[in-house]
Parts: structure tokens; C-alpha cells; sequence
């Protein structure tokens, strides 16, 4: 077994270039546009790549086999690796390349090579499957697009039920056309070696498969593998794989691979249509990014767009030149060297030469239904325990959300309520400083009314005197004394200090900005300037400066002298706009 | 399974905003009439409505941004579908704080004009009505929304068209009035006729999904 995986390893390694480059065409849109997670698509695409490899690739390899029987083991490993070595290349160099058209023409130069004779019907049926393969991804994605279209349009399905429908539809169609693949594209990977399949039957319990079948099983987990590896680079790399498609046109185009993929892998379909008449369908593996690239033309056909550069086509046409044409010669050169260098591969086919490796009796039988089980029983154990952990994993998150979100909101209201007593402390600042004017004001009423009684009783007190005073000469001195007390008190001197000294108060900054700009003015000056403000009257200013009324007119032509003002400017304009 | 009952649950809350907004539409109208006939009751009812309304409105909004964001639902339509409801949102919001500003600034409008600015009010309200409509057929039925859009764009145009004679007549014709009060009346023309300019730049986008859609 271990010379059978080791023969085989070079179409392993085109199966693993095959998964990498082929299967972003399978998902690229639904993983790119987010409407499936990669690792959904990847477990869902390699599923059914490996089961569609197991019971349907039959077809497509017992072509390839047909093309050319390779009956040294070593020369038929040369010859994959060869075709692998120009995948690789070509893909490196970012060249369109089919796996299909690469080992076809290996097989080529190995057949020119040693001189055996080419399968003029199978390679034809190669190529007109290889030109029916676009034709009819055109022809299917025009006419699948046109009934969805119908479709769409009668049901007037909301748009995101639509949604919802075509998320679903993307996981069948991804898994049919993954099955497709890997029906059709294994025989490119095994198609070379189905001579040395073992001769073994192994038992599942609920099927079994055959040698042949576990040589498709190895290559379609190869393929599978290549895709887990690259896919998910390339997806990174161009966003949407090859092409970038709307959600309807990528299920199209995905049903569309499926069913021309099927097509040309199912024996099933091919004798159903000899059975009627029609010429049997070619079983050969065909490239999917050209039924793609066939169904997108399709669409744009119905659509009325070339949704393809000129370009892409022409590089595509250009590769069923390059890639047959690269593939055969290599392998013919390396056949060269290896003639010269070992001895073979021989001209002639040799008797018995592939026997050797066969087991020469009946199959031995592998029963894999208790490991099965076992297995079967761990993964699902394993994808349970997955489960719980993603729910305590979804439950965590979403207590640590709501623990951030409550304490957002205990900052921004611990914020409001800081603020509210910042606000409310600046309140009962003002209201304290209020309460002292106030209280100052009523004391200074009290003391007042006392002043101005005790004032009374004197000048009361006074009077009495005068009148029981019989000097007539010490009685008018007396009152005059009285009448100078009460002209001083007229004068209102304190009041009118205190009054200033608020006024001051109130209109600091206006104060301090006259002192500064203007510091030669007198005192009555700043005070004439202040009343001025105030929008007092001539009259009042006099009363209150204790002048006259010309006397204040003659202060204002100062002051308004002082404050270098001409004499058309207005002198209360100016003092207001300090 | 769980992707179809988010999808149910969006397409019935967007079905809600659709209607709360065509219901603002109709209170905001009602709430203009009763101002100008002076039915100051019925217009304070008119202004709770559309402010419970609008609040109904940007929690459905937020509640449908949510789905279709935490469910990852039409990674391609969802941020013109999300622009379009922020469209909508628009229109109530306006018409809430245009009903305010009728009630903090108390407008004083002469009998004369009140026959025009229901006009106008209509003519605003139909827009939006026309509106409504055809963004229901945009999820459904996108081919549709041409057809449907047409309404709109006319009662735009008749709006402006009734705006500017209101504002000629405000502005030539009534003497009697102080510069303040026309200008004041200006400013409330432009506030309903402003519906239908918002309508209008929801329509557009509309028309642009639509297309969008049917490619």
C-alpha cells in the first residue's frame, strides 16, 4: 500500500494544485460577500469533492486511463508530476491553466515518446468535451438565469426572503457543484494510476469501496486539502476568486458547474441518453473555471452585457495551446533524460510488467465498521462539545457587551450627576454671595435708620434747648449751629461714597479698563464717566456731583478733552464701548 | 433555518416603519390643518402623536440595522436598504420638529394664506404618500418603481411651484404685514415645502436601488 500512495503521490500533489485553484470558483462569491463563512463553505465543498470522487469518478478516470496505459509505475509518477510541475508554473505566473489540458498532454508526450500509438477516438472525445464544456456552461447558465429571472419575477418574493432562500440554495448548489468536481476532476488526479488500485474491498458498514475507490478516496482528499491550504489565500488575495458575482448570477453560475460537471462524469447520464438514441456523452474531465467563464457569457447574453474582457477569453483560448503544448513537451524531455540515464521507459509495452504489483489472488476485505463507528462517534462527540463551547464562548461575549454597555452607562451618569452638583454647588455660591449683599444691605438700613434717629433726637434736642434759652443772641447762635449740622447732613456725603463704591462693583471691569487706558483722569472725572454710563440726566449728574448743572457741562469738555475725543464725537458712545 | 426568522422579523419591522412614516405623513398634515383653523387641542394631540411616532420610528430603525447587520442579511442591497430607511427617518423627524416649531413660534398667519398653506401641506404630504408606495415595491417588485416614483417628482414640483407664489404674495401683495411677520411667514413656507425636497432625495435613491436591482 505504502509503494501505491507513494507511486500515486505526484497526482496527490495535482489533486492538492487542483483544490487550490479550482475550488475559489466553487465558493469565492458567497465567502467574499459574507454570506457564508469560509470554514461553512470549505468543510461543506470538501465533503462532497471527496464523496463525488468515490462514487462517481469512475468515468472521467477510466478515460484518461484509456488515453494512454502507462504501465511503469515510475514513468506514469514522471508523467503526472510533469503536468503538476506546469499547473504549478502556469498558476505561479498567473496564467489561465486547466489540470485536465496538462495531464492530456503529458499523456501525450509520453505516448509520442515511446512510440505508442495515441487513442485517436478518446482523444478526440477529450477535445470536443473540452469545446462542449463552455458551449453548454453558456447555453445552461443563459437558460437557468432566464427562469429564475421568470421566477423572481412572478413570486415578488421579498428581497431579503430572497436573501434568506439564496443563502440556502448557495449551501446545495456549493455542495453539487463540489460533488461535481470531484466526480470529474479525479481523473486527472487517479486517471493515470487506476492500474495499480489495490485489490481490496473495504467495509463502511453502511457501503463498501473498492481499491479503485480508496485511490479516488486518497485523491479527493488531496483535493480537499488543496483547497482547505490555497483557497482561503486566493480568497484573501482576489477577494471573490475568479470572478466577482451577485448573489443570483453565483447560484446560477454554481448550478451551472454542477450540472455540466455531472454531465460529463456520469455513466449513469451517458447510458441513460445511448439508451435513446442519442450518441453517448464523453466521460472526460473538463475545466470549471471555463464552464464558468461559459456561464457568466451566458448570463451577460440574457442580460444584454459582456460581463468578460476580451482578455480573460483570449487568455483561456490561448492556454489549449500553452498547457497541452508545455505539459507534452516536458514530459518528453524528462523521458529523454531518463532514457538516457536509466535505460527505460521501454519502447514497447512489456508483459506482466504492472502484475507484479497486483496481488495475485481474490480482494481482501477491510472491515472499517467498528473504527467507523468509533470515529463516527468521536466526531460527533467533538462537534458537540464544539457547540457547547461556542455557546458559553456567545453567552461570555454577550455578558461582557452588556457588563461594558452598563458600565458606559454608570460613567455617563456618574458624568451627568457630577455635573449636576458642580452645577448645583456654582447655584449655592451665587445664592451665598446674594444672601451677603442682602444682609449687608439690611444692616446698613438699620444702621442707617439709627443714625438718622439719633441725627433727629440731636437736632430735636437742639431745638428744645433753643427755645428755653432767654439770651437772644445765644439762641440764634444756636440754631444757626443747627441749620449748619443740617446742611451737612443734606449733603449726603456717606451715601453718596457708598453709592460710588457700588457702582465701582457692578461695573469693575469698565472701572479698571478707564484707570488703565486713561490714568491722568481726576476722580471726579472717573465719576462723571461712570454716571455717564449710567445714562443719567445733566440734571441728576449735578445733584449727585454736587456741581451745577454749567459746572458738569464744563466736566464733560474736560473729560471729553482727556479721552482725546474731537468735538463731533459722541462722549456717551465712546464711554459705553470701553 | 434561523437566517428565515430574522428575515421574517426584518421584513415585518421595516413594514411597520414603512407605515409609521405614511401615518406621520397624514398627522403632520392634520396637525397643520387644525394650527391654521386654530384648533389648538387637536394640534397639542397632533404634536404627541408624531413625536410617539417618531421615536416608534428610530427604534424600529435601529432594531432592523441591527438584524441585518448582526446576521450579516444581503451584504450587498443592506447599506442602500439602510441609507433608504435614514431617508424615511429623515421625512418624520422633519415633520415632528416642524409641528414644534408651529408651536414654540406661534406663526402668525393671515386667513388668506391659510387655503395655500394647506395646499401646500397636502401637496408635501402626497409626495411623501407617493413615497411610501413605491418603497414597498422596491423589495418586492423593483421593475415597479419607476411607475411609482413619477408621483413624487410632480408633487415636488407643485409644491415648489405653490411655495414660491405663497412667498410672491407674502412678499407684493400683503402691505399690511411687518418685514418680521413675512419674513417669519417665509421661513414656514420653506419648513413644509422642505417635506417634499426630502421625499424627493428619497426618491432618487430609490430609482438608483431600483436600477441597482434590476441589472
Amino acid at each position: 500500500m505504502l509503494y501505491i500512495i507513494i507511486i500515486i503521490s505526484s497526482g496527490l500533489f495535482l489533486g492538492w494544485l487542483l483544490g487550490s485553484k479550482d475550488t475559489a470558483n466553487l465558493f469565492g462569491t458567497s465567502v467574499s460577500s459574507k454570506r457564508m463563512n469560509f470554514q461553512k463553505a470549505s468543510v461543506i465543498a470538501g465533503i462532497f469533492i471527496v464523496l463525488g470522487a468515490i462514487f462517481q469518478g469512475k468515468g472521467t478516470t477510466s478515460t484518461i486511463h484509456s488515453l494512454g496505459n502507462i504501465y511503469e509505475p515510475v514513468i506514469a509518477f514522471t508523467v503526472v508530476l510533469c503536468a503538476a510541475i506546469i499547473v504549478l508554473v502556469l498558476v505561479k505566473v498567473k496564467l489561465p491553466v486547466s489540470t485536465s489540458q496538462a495531464i492530456v498532454g503529458a499523456i501525450l508526450g509520453w505516448s509520442l515518446f515511446t512510440y505508442n500509438s495515441i487513442n485517436i477516438t478518446i482523444a478526440s472525445k477529450i477535445l470536443l468535451a473540452w469545446i462542449l464544456a463552455p458551449v453548454l456552461g453558456i447555453i445552461i447558465g443563459a437558460l437557468l438565469f432566464i427562469g429564475m429571472r421568470w421566477f423572481i419575477k412572478k413570486s415578488n418574493i421579498h428581497v431579503i426572503k430572497l436573501d434568506a432562500y439564496l443563502r440556502f440554495s448557495l449551501i446545495i448548489v456549493i455542495a453539487f457543484a463540489a460533488f461535481g468536481l470531484g466526480a470529474n476532476n479525479i481523473g486527472n488526479v487517479i486517471g493515470v494510476f487506476s492500474e495499480y488500485a489495490p485489490d481490496v474491498i473495504v467495509n463502511f458498514g453502511l457501503f463498501t469501496i473498492n481499491g479503485l475507490q480508496v485511490l479516488f478516496l486518497l485523491g479527493g482528499i488531496s483535493i480537499a486539502g488543496g483547497l482547505f491550504y490555497y483557497s482561503r489565500r486566493s480568497l484573501h488575495d482576489t477577494d471573490e476568486g475568479v470572478f466577482s458575482l451577485i448573489p443570483e448570477t453565483a447560484i446560477i453560475v454554481h448550478l451551472t458547474l454542477g450540472i455540466v460537471l455531472f454531465i460529463f462524469s456520469s455513466s449513469f447520464m451517458s447510458n441513460l441518453i445511448e439508451t435513446i438514441g442519442m450518441p453517448s456523452i464523453p466521460l472526460v474531465p473538463v475545466s470549471s473555471t471555463q464552464i464558468i467563464l461559459g456561464a457568466i457569457l451566458g448570463i451577460g447574453l440574457v442580460k444584454g452585457t459582456w460581463e468578460i474582457d476580451s482578455k480573460t477569453i483570449a487568455g483561456i483560448g490561448l492556454s489549449w495551446i500553452t498547457t497541452p503544448l508545455s505539459a507534452g513537451l516536458l514530459t518528453y524531455m524528462v523521458l529523454a533524460i531518463f532514457r538516457k540515464t536509466f535505460g527505460f521507459p521501454l519502447e514497447n509495452k512489456p508483459e506482466a510488467v504492472v502484475e507484479t504489483l497486483k496481488s495475485s489472488g481474490h480482494s481482501s476485505i477491510i472491515n472499517l465498521v467498528v473504527p467507523g463507528i468509533i470515529i463516527l462517534g468521536a466526531v460527533i462527540l467533538l462537534v458537540f462539545a464544539y457547540l457547547i463551547f461556542r455557546q458559553q464562548k456567545l453567552r461570555l461575549k454577550i455578558e461582557k457587551d452588556m457588563l461594558i454597555q452598563q458600565n458606559q452607562l454608570y460613567m455617563s451618569q456618574k458624568a451627568m450627576n457630577d455635573l449636576e452638583v458642580r452645577t448645583i454647588a456654582m447655584e449655592n455660591d451665587n445664592l451665598n454671595v446674594k444672601l451677603q449683599a442682602k444682609r449687608k444691605e439690611f444692616m446698613d438700613i438699620a444702621l442707617n435708620i439709627n443714625e438718622q434717629k439719633n441725627f433727629l433726637e440731636k437736632i430735636s434736642n437742639g431745638i428744645d434747648d433753643a427755645i428755653l434759652m432767654s439770651d437772644h443772641d445765644e439762641r440764634i447762635q444756636k440754631l444757626k449751629d443747627l441749620s449748619v449740622m443740617l446742611k451737612q447732613r443734606m449733603s449726603f456725603s456717606k451715601e453718596k461714597k457708598e453709592f460710588y463704591m457700588q457702582i465701582e462693583d457692578v461695573h469693575k471691569d469698565f472701572h479698571m479698563k478707564l484707570k488703565t487706558t486713561f490714568p491722568n483722569l481726576t476722580d471726579l472725572e472717573k465719576r462723571l464717566a461712570g454716571l455717564i454710563r449710567l445714562d443719567l440726566s445733566t440734571k441728576e449728574m449735578a445733584s449727585l456731583l454736587n456741581i451745577s448743572a454749567k459746572s458738569v457741562e464744563i466736566a464733560r469738555y474736560r473729560l471729553k478733552k482727556k479721552l482725546n475725543l474731537d468735538k463731533n464725537s459722541n462722549l456717551k458712545n465712546f464711554i459705553n464701548n470701553i | 433555518m434561523l437566517s428565515f426568522k430574522h428575515a421574517n422579523k426584518s421584513i415585518d419591522l421595516i413594514e411597520e416603519f414603512l407605515t409609521i412614516i405614511d401615518q406621520g405623513s397624514l398627522i403632520f398634515k392634520d396637525g397643520v390643518k387644525n394650527y391654521l383653523q386654530g384648533k389648538r387641542e387637536n394640534f397639542d394631540d397632533n404634536i404627541k402623536t408624531l413625536s410617539n411616532l417618531s421615536s416608534d420610528a428610530d427604534i424600529k430603525k435601529r432594531e432592523i440595522e441591527n438584524i441585518l447587520y448582526t446576521q450579516s442579511l444581503m451584504p450587498q442591497l443592506r447599506g442602500d436598504i439602510l441609507k433608504l430607511l435614514e431617508e424615511l427617518n429623515n421625512i418624520i423627524d422633519l415633520a415632528k420638529s416642524n409641528l414644534f416649531e408651529f408651536d414654540v413660534e406661534v406663526p402668525l398667519i393671515p386667513s388668506e394664506l391659510n387655503q395655500d398653506l394647506l395646499k401646500l401641506t397636502e401637496l408635501s404630504v402626497f409626495a411623501i404618500d407617493s413615497l411610501i408606495p413605491a418603497s414597498r415595491a422596491y423589495f418586492r417588485d423593483p421593475i415597479s418603481v419607476k411607475e411609482q416614483l413619477h408621483r413624487v417628482y410632480l408633487y415636488e414640483k407643485e409644491a415648489d411651484k405653490l411655495a414660491l407664489s405663497i412667498k410672491r404674495k407674502v412678499f407684493q401683495e400683503m402691505t399690511q404685514l411687518k418685514l418680521s411677520e413675512k419674513i417669519h411667514l417665509r421661513y414656514f413656507t420653506l419648513h413644509i415645502e422642505i417635506l417634499s425636497d426630502v421625499a424627493e432625495k428619497a426618491a432618487d435613491l430609490l430609482s438608483i436601488m431600483a436600477i441597482k436591482r434590476t441589472l
